[in-house]
């Protein structure tokens, strides 16, 4: 039987953010978004959890080189989030609401197609150090 | 002598750019902390008082009204805002962890009695980022 092992790369990046839903008047959005929706944004410290599964590979051991993996979440996702403006700054958020839902697909989607298919993955995201999410769920 | 301390947690946006400079001149300085649109931070606060302990409470001084006075004059115009705009006391300051721990003190220090002084203001800007400020 061949075991299967989950290997993680944790990575943290800041960013500012804003929730809002432009099709919403500024009243539904406060009610629903409350502070989160302050027009001048606020930000966060995200810790970024990237989780690999797979059978190791018979000649070196590895699910995945976690260096390998460290670089990729760098090119992937730091170089596009980290010290940004996830509403302003990136193609990513420009139509999509930055939520830690939304951002923990999206890094999903970003980094699936560079993963060996025969790998699963999973995404956590950490917002605060209290709310976090997971993709897939 | 008896030092407590109350730890609070606020996230703000912000940006590292001095108006005098120029872009360039800020890029240079600053790097990505000077980026235009802002970006942002989840603080962890801690602020130490020190004082003698009063006989009959045992209390050094009530932690639900430090806590209070915290969350007035530092958490309600901190929390989720953007340091640079939207914050009156960081007003044409920079807004650098070490600015924002020394305006912070400067906003707790007149609310505390007589015996029970401030000792510190210590901020964390990121987990392996912060700073300390004692008044001096």
């Amino acid at each position: 039987m061949q075991k299967k092992v989950s290997v993680f790369r944790h990575e943290h990046f800041n960013a500012a953010h804003r929730l809002y839903n432009p099709a919403w008047t500024d009243e539904k959005n406060d009610a629903v978004f409350g502070k989160c929706n302050n027009p001048s944004f606020h930000g966060h410290n995200y810790e970024l959890v990237v989780k690999v599964t797979g059978v190791p590979d018979a000649a070196t051991g590895y699910v995945m080189d976690l260096k390998m993996l460290s670089d990729l979440i760098h090119r992937e996702v730091h170089d596009r989030f980290d010290h940004k403006n996830l509403n302003l700054d990136t193609e990513e958020f420009k139509n999509i609401n930055p939520t830690a839902e939304n951002i923990a697909i999206v890094i999903y989607e970003l980094l699936r197609p560079h993963i060996d298919a025969d790998k699963e993955m999973q995404i956590r995201l950490y917002e605060t150090p209290r709310n976090f999410v997971e993709y897939p769920a | 002598m008896v030092y407590l301390t109350r730890l609070e947690h606020f996230n703000a946006a912000h940006k590292l750019y001095n108006p005098n400079w120029t872009p360039e001149k800020n890029e240079a300085m600053f790097g990505k902390c000077a980026n235009e649109n802002w970006h942002g931070h989840n603080y962890d606060l801690f602020v130490t008082i020190k004082g003698q302990v009063n006989e009959d409470t045992g209390f050094l001084f009530d932690v639900k009204k430090l806590s209070e006075l915290i969350k007035v004059h530092v958490l309600e115009k901190l929390d989720h805002k953007n340091l640079n705009i939207d914050v009156d006391f960081m007003r044409g300051k920079m807004c650098s962890t070490e600015n924002l721990a020394k305006a912070i003190w400067e906003q707790l220090a007149p609310h505390l009695p007589e015996e029970v002084k401030l000792h510190c203001i210590k901020l964390y800007e990121t987990a392996r980022i912060y700073v300390e400020y004692f008044g001096e």
